[in-house]
């Protein structure tokens, strides 16, 4: 009986293995080999079509109302404003402006729009349609995060704060169909650089009207089905964490300069996007994973680039709270980080060492250095601000929003001022909405922070620290700072002007209400078939200047 | 039996209010807003951009407008996402989701049930200490690591499957097997006890000194009563597969829910956030219900109510 029962239990057991084994084994058969095509790589070669690795899904398409960078990224393949850019040079270039003419005072921009630009229905492009787009992303009603960008036109912030309400006063208008006029209310020296932002790019009247009004925000008019555009490509499919596809736009007003045919946005997070690069799914990522970056270097530096940017690390202190109250602290505290240290052994992806607040030739200028890495001094004047060797100095508060990265840079920051002024500090990290919420009701100490400027000028980081910016959280305020970047803004005079922006830089870094740590490297994946692709500090490629190539042949 | 689901359908109706009422007043509590952002708005287009959302209003205005929409099946716009309405985003991504909770169930209970009945059957011998060891493997590996190593082994090296992404069916196998392989391990725990539970039963007894077979008693007699605690775990199962994709769905790149019920949350994005919390409480009631009219109709005593 009781062999019979072990017998039939072996006998069940071979039945309920197979059970197990027969549908696994079928499923991989089955499923291994088929499905595997080509990689988007070898496919996209022969086909022209890029994919690019982009880390969330556009919050949106519409030009007036993003403020993103991926937003940024797709919305130069939809859309062209008045001029474009050189992505090698930066060098402003016709975009729908075709020519254009400053008078005199610099105050007045006439603009001879391109005869052959038109919309991707047909419609021919008109001067009428930028004025409609100026006035709506200026109507209050919109709620246009960018507005703020073309508050150098007369009339522009008035009528975007309400306090001007009828438009034909604001300094657009179209006295021919092909001929735009925008007036200043100060000649703006960086004004060109201005207009190939996306805050500038024109809409197309008709659809936004068919779909809603002209200041409807969840309006309709970017869907696929919808999206009427200007730029080389036309949006072919597009829903929220899958691939956004752009395909050539054969009715754009120089079709033969565009090489693409397809583009193909992929929204992938950061670690399975490297995995996709790997595998041959992308051509191009805007970020490497930090433990990813040494293998590269090592199996395969050719895919890998760090290129500096325009922007800034940095952390901004409260100096409305003792005893960052006084400046002598401050300074102390910015003298006491080894920044070379901390890209060598922390960030390690070449980025620079900031010792003034605007990269490096941002628009040409190039601050001088405020400071420097000098322990002595800072434990000079710590003992001068009466906290000889830390002593007595209260414990302050570093708060930074939850992110590995900032840990890691804060740990290290954390140590330096410890060993050097003998000071302790307390980490304090919040969850990323909370954190800009504390930050907002400056209910910090210390804070880290990043700022990319909009466009390429000093003034879109020395503009930061003025009183009236509302993203001046430290509480640090300077009338004489506030009147040199006003006048900056007022000088036409290249040199005169860097002078006088140098000016202010030197007065914020005496008074150091922001301690600068780092310029910013933008790392990325880049498959060796891509050409012209240039580095460039505004993060700018324009797709015209992108093609795809088999890599020449190794030579060893 | 038809009254019975009638007033488990009209229980859910308070669920869900509460649900909704909850997430709405939770949310408005969290620190900052659905328009932070690092680089500051002037105070008067914030102000725009909230009264065009009605985030002007005071709060119980906000409530009963919100209530009301609801009533009439609309969620509202989503506030991250330009230009899309969260009932168009949960159809576009909740389909996938679903494939996706499907396929890793049809995995968990595929794998898992053999896996707990044939440690049973060998109740004290190394088979079984194996058998569960690998389980209890199941169980400890969360999906971030389990993801990356079936594609380390499957896609990196053996290049049988596609690193990511959900366009052929192929591409269902890792993910599906990576979401699965958890709820796999507990079932086989489920039906191992259950099976060796219901082995000491004197009925098992009585079937083995009438000289039945094994494979009868197993198969008729245990396997039924044992699956019991398997089925009612199902439901939970279903409602932790559809609701924690978020981890699968980002290692695969997958357009599911997911995604969106976590990051709405970091967005504050107010609609989102109500919209699929309560897309996910109507799924799991709807889930728990089914379960229980299986479990009714597997047990004679209640079959009949």
């Amino acid at each position: 009986m009781r062999d019979r029962s072990q017998r039939t239990i072996a006998v069940r057991h071979m039945q309920l293995k197979a059970l197990i084994y027969y549908p696994l084994l079928c499923a991989l058969l089955f499923t291994s080999g088929c499905g595997k095509k080509a990689s988007n790589v070898e496919r996209g070669l022969k086909q022209q079509e890029l994919y690019v690795g982009i880390q969330s899904s556009p919050s949106g398409l519409d030009p007036h109302l993003t403020t993103g960078v991926v937003e940024q990224y797709i919305l130069i393949a939809l859309l062209e404003g008045l001029v474009t850019r050189d992505g090698q040079t930066l060098e402003v270039k016709p975009g729908v402006a075709k020519s254009w003419d400053m008078s005199a005072d610099g105050k007045t921009y006439t603009f001879h729009l391109d005869p052959n630009a038109r919309w991707s229905n047909g419609d021919p492009l008109v001067a009428d349609d930028f004025v409609f787009s100026f006035k709506r992303i200026l109507s209050p009603a919109l709620g246009a995060p960018n507005a703020y960008m073309l508050y150098p036109m007369r009339g522009a912030e008035a009528y975007n704060k309400g306090e001007l309400v009828d438009f034909s006063k604001v300094g657009v208008s179209a006295p021919s169909p092909k001929i735009l006029v925008i007036e200043l209310d100060a000649p703006t020296p960086y004004f060109l650089g201005l207009l190939s932002h996306v805050s500038w790019f024109p809409v197309h009247p008709p659809t936004i009207l068919k779909h809603g009004t002209i200041t409807d925000r969840a309006s309709k008019w970017t869907q696929p089905a919808n999206f009427v555009g200007n730029g080389p490509f036309n949006l072919e499919s597009w829903k929220l964490n899958a691939p956004l596809s752009v395909m050539k736009n054969p009715l754009f007003r120089d079709p033969d300069s565009i090489r693409l045919k397809r583009i193909h946005f992929l929204p992938i997070p950061i670690d399975p996007e490297e995995r996709a690069f790997r595998a041959g799914h992308l051509h191009l990522t805007y970020f490497v994973p930090s433990h990813r970056i040494d293998w590269y270097l090592k199996n395969q530096p050719e895919r890998i680039r760090f290129d500096t940017y325009l922007g800034t690390y940095y952390y901004g202190l409260n100096v409305n709270r003792p005893p960052l109250d006084d400046v002598r602290v401050r300074k102390a505290l910015a003298y006491s980080i080894n920044r070379e240290d901390l890209i060598e052994h922390i960030l390690r992806a070449g980025q620079k060492a900031a010792y003034h607040f605007t990269p490096p030739n941002t628009g040409g200028y190039n601050a001088k250095d405020g400071f420097s890495y000098d322990p002595q001094l800072a434990r000079q004047l710590l003992a001068d601000a009466g906290f000889p060797e830390g002593e007595g100095f209260p414990k302050l508060q570093l708060l930074y929003n939850t992110s590995e990265q900032h840990q890691t840079i804060a740990v290290a920051i954390q140590q330096m001022w410890k060993t050097e002024l003998g000071i302790d500090i307390e980490l304090y990290n919040q969850e990323w909405k909370v954190y800009l919420s504390t930050r907002e009701e400056g209910n910090f100490d210390i804070m880290r922070a990043g700022w990319i400027g909009d466009y390429d000028d000093p003034f879109t980081f020395l503009g930061l620290t003025t009183s009236n910016s509302g993203n001046n959280h430290t509480g640090w305020s300077n009338p004489e700072y506030d009147a040199l970047i006003q006048k900056s803004n007022e000088t036409l005079d290249p040199i005169q002007r860097r002078k006088i922006l140098q000016t202010a830089e030197t007065l914020l870094l005496e008074e150091m209400p922001i301690i600068p740590i780092n310029f910013y490297v933008r790392r990325l994946l880049i498959h060796p078939t891509v050409h012209g692709w240039s580095p460039n500090v505004l993060d700018r490629h324009p797709y015209s200047e992108i093609y795809l190539e088999a890599e020449p042949a190794s030579t060893d | 039996m038809f009254n019975h689901i009638a007033r488990r359908l009209l229980h859910a109706l308070p669920t869900l209010w509460l649900v909704a009422t909850l997430t709405f007043i939770l949310l408005r509590l969290a620190p900052g807003g659905p328009f932070d952002s690092e680089k500051q708005v002037h105070p008067t287009v914030r102000a725009q951009i909230e009264a065009h959302y009605g985030l002007d209003q005071p709060i119980y205005r906000q409530y009963l407008r919100f209530i009301g929409n609801l009533l009439q099946g609309d969620l509202g716009p989503s506030y991250k996402y330009e230009g899309w309405n969260v009932q168009e985003i949960i159809a576009q991504s909740a389909p996938v989701s679903l494939e996706l909770g499907a396929l890793a169930l049809v995995v968990a209970i595929v794998v898992g049930m053999p896996l707990g009945v044939l440690a049973s059957l060998r109740h004290h011998r190394p088979a079984e200490s194996i058998l569960m060891g690998i389980a209890m493997l199941g169980i400890c590996l969360p999906a971030f690591v389990l993801g990356p190593l079936l594609l380390l082994v499957f896609s990196s090296s053996l290049d049988w499957f596609n690193p990511l992404g959900w366009n052929y069916p192929s591409d269902r196998v890792l993910p599906a097997f990576t979401l699965g392989l958890f709820y796999a391990a507990y079932i086989a725990r489920l039906a191992r006890s259950g099976m060796l539970d219901v082995m000491q039963h004197e009925y098992i007894r009585t079937a083995r000194a009438k000289g039945l077979k094994e494979s009868v008693i197993v198969c008729r007699h245990t396997l039924r009563t044992a699956l019991y605690p398997v089925v009612a775990y199902i439901g939970p199962a279903v409602a932790g597969l559809i609701s924690g994709s978020f981890v699968v769905e980002t290692i695969f790149f997958i357009p599911g829910l997911g995604q969106f019920f976590v990051n709405s949350a970091f967005n504050r994005d107010y609609s989102m956030v109500v919209g699929t919390a309560l897309f996910y409480a109507l799924l799991i009631i709807l889930f728990n219900l089914l379960v229980d009219i299986i479990q009714m109709w597997m047990n004679p005593r209640t079959r009949n109510d």
